[in-house]
């Protein structure tokens, strides 16, 4: 009898440790395109502060050595195995890691994709970077932040048939009007190579005498404006802004001829997924229009597909390109 | 002859002159020295590797490799600065011409020995050497705070009011007047492009010349490829993409037949320069970007006909000439 007694309380004791400890501990899962890539190196950084925040979060940092499909799925089965309770992945195929992660959803696994999504069947929700207004916005407040009184801008982007750039710069110029005073001048094509982007900035330079500030949504034209206004000693008269690199822009801000660019911030998207897979294990559903807690990023709502957008492009200038250029 | 291929050159320097008052209708800065500098500075590379090209048009193959030799190269040479950033930049400019020219002679070796059909060749070692960018590189760029100073700052010195670059240029224009005038190699690549049967009976390695050629356009494209990534300050796998076409654009506009034997370190030059006042002008000239693709196209279709009756007179000179030399 007492024997029994001490056993069923062992045994109860012991039901209740196990309980608790899976209580405290939720496993999230961060799948990443491979490893060892600065970008993603952040953004673990990001989901790790996030898991620290919350307390009751274990962050598994994982994926392929190479950026394959196969890899990845290899990846997530594994992940299945753990029995993690999310699973946050940027995706090296929209559909090949779809059969691989409807496993995962069917054994209770709540699935996002984040950075690179995951066709709608495979995930329960995709969070974005951006999106495309907030882009918009934020190039041409780049420029004006710089231009407290006003002037010529010009838009340097890649070719005149593609589509991300045509859609921002489409979003910049329909909120062009809340900026008082910065008109844009031109728009021109460097085409995504260098030397057409170097040739169209010169023609800028040359036929627009007043022109304060070029605008270059597209990592090669930004880098290639920034060195054509370099070379005609334009340094302060003409910022160069857009989206870049850190990695490819930090020379060019340290020589002032671009003040300040943006791109998303690895960190904050790391820490955003951990997040909203926090949100989900604790209930939280994803459909259509629903708000979903992101901690310091606020929430991010989704839209008729399931997607959400994180947050503006954040911006890099003298004080942080150092530091960000160390991760991509 | 000669006076025919004056007439040659003399049509293109007025095409160019008629190309500039066109230009400086609508946008008058245009035409200021000091911009017609800058055009000609931005140009000195097209002109280099076109001269390359002709070498190789004259011995009737063609060197389609010769954007992504540029790439690899340059790429080679940022990464070799951004390892050892105290290697003095005139070794990296050589290991850059080796390179190139290495890369150049694989195409002549497979031409010469493997008589495999040079655009095949070419079309193969282009996608070849942009894939190996990747491989060396892992896909990353070599950027502008990554490279040192020296590197940088070699192509943009001035000498005499003007940048070393446009000064390089106008050296390899004289070595390449020499070479093809005053040496065995460049009658030998005249020779073999005008008859390949008769260069043989005349004591010349078809193969052998061919092979030369192509190290000859290698060598320049590796020079090039250093100043391009030193120009533009930047290197990753996509540079200088699609640059082959202009490289060979600029040959035909300049009076070189894809047929070979014909053509002239002036044509290349001015062809080039033809091209180069074109890119530069458009940009000023406010002109939508599709029309400038259908501009470009129109100007060297344009000039390959006018070529084409030009080498019809040509090819009676030649053989006249040769008749009489035999008899």
């Amino acid at each position: 009898m007492k024997i029994l007694k001490t056993l069923l309380v062992t045994a109860a004791v012991s039901v209740a440790m196990m309980a608790t400890a899976q209580a405290e501990t939720k496993k999230i899962a961060l799948v990443v395109k491979a490893l060892g890539i600065g970008f993603f190196e952040a953004a673990n950084k990001g989901a790790q502060e996030a898991a620290k925040e919350l307390g009751d979060v274990e962050v598994i940092y994982t994926g392929p050595t190479t950026t394959t499909a196969e890899g990845q799925i290899e990846v997530i089965n594994a992940l299945i195995a753990q029995k993690v309770d999310a699973i946050a992945v940027s995706a090296n195929d929209t559909n090949a890691l779809v059969p691989a992660l409807k496993k995962a959803m069917d054994r209770g696994i709540k699935v996002i994709s984040w950075d690179s999504g995951v066709a709608p069947e495979g995930r329960s929700m995709h969070l974005n970077p951006s999106s495309n207004p907030l882009i918009g916005n934020m190039i041409i407040k780049l420029a004006a932040d710089n231009l407290p009184e006003g002037g010529d801008v010009a838009v340097l982007s890649a070719t005149a048939t593609s589509t991300n750039q045509n859609v921002w710069i489409e979003e910049m110029n329909k909120v062009l009007p809340n900026y008082k005073g910065i008109n844009v001048v031109a728009t021109v094509y460097g085409d995504d190579l260098a030397d057409k982007s170097y040739r169209e900035t010169q023609g800028l330079i040359q036929s627009h005498p007043n022109l304060k500030a070029i605008i270059a949504p597209t990592s090669v034209g930004i880098v290639a404006a920034a060195q054509a206004v370099t070379d005609a000693g334009k340094i302060g008269q003409i910022n160069v802004t857009g989206l870049g690199l850190p990695s490819e822009m930090a020379g060019h801000v340290k020589s002032g001829a671009s003040k300040s660019f943006a791109i998303w911030n690895p960190i904050d998207l790391g820490y955003s997924a951990t997040m909203i897979a926090n949100d989900l294990i604790g209930g939280a559903e994803a459909k259509p229009g629903a708000e979903l807690k992101m901690g310091r990023m606020g929430v991010v709502k989704l839209d008729d597909k399931n997607e959400g957008a994180m947050a503006d492009p954040f911006i890099y200038d003298a004080k942080n390109v150092e530091e960000f250029a160390k991760i991509f | 002859m000669k006076l025919l291929l004056k007439n040659r050159e003399m049509l293109l320097v007025v095409a160019i002159i008629a190309l500039l008052i066109l230009i400086a209708i609508r946008f008058p800065p245009f035409v200021a020295p000091g911009n017609l500098a800058n055009v000609y500075n931005d140009t000195s590379i097209l002109i280099i590797l076109a001269l390359g090209q002709m070498a190789v048009i004259l011995t009737r193959c063609i060197d389609l490799s010769m954007a992504a030799n540029l790439a690899l190269s340059g790429m080679a040479a940022a990464m070799l600065n951004a390892a050892f950033p105290g290697l003095p930049v005139p070794l990296i400019i050589l290991a850059a011409v080796a390179l190139g020219a290495f890369l150049g002679s694989i195409n002549g070796l497979l031409v010469w020995k493997l008589d495999i059909p040079p655009i095949v060749v070419t079309l193969g070692t282009l996608t070849i050497y942009r894939g190996l960018i990747f491989l060396i590189s892992g896909g990353a760029w070599i950027n502008a705070h990554q490279m040192s100073d020296a590197f940088k700052a070699l192509p943009r010195a001035t000498l005499l009011g003007f940048p070393l670059l446009s000064w390089l240029s106008l050296v390899i224009i004289a070595i390449m007047v020499v070479v093809m005038r005053r040496t065995p190699l460049g009658r030998a690549f005249f020779a073999l492009g005008g008859n390949p049967h008769a260069a043989v009976y005349t004591g010349i390695d078809v193969g052998r010349t061919r092979f030369l050629a192509y190290c000859l356009s290698g060598m320049l494209a590796g020079l090039s490829g250093y100043l391009w990534v030193s120009r533009y300050a930047v290197a990753y796998v996509d540079i200088a993409a699609g640059f082959e076409l202009d490289i060979i654009a600029a040959c035909v506009i300049g009076g070189v037949s894809i047929a070979g034997g014909i053509g002239s370190v002036g044509g290349a030059v001015l062809g080039a320069l033809f091209l180069g006042v074109i890119k530069n002008a458009l940009p000023v000239i406010n002109i939508s970007p599709f029309a400038q693709m259908a501009i470009s196209g129109t100007v060297i279709i344009i000039a390959v006909a006018v070529n084409a009756r030009a080498e019809k007179r040509k090819g009676r000179v030649i053989l006249r000439k040769a008749e009489a030399a035999h008899g």
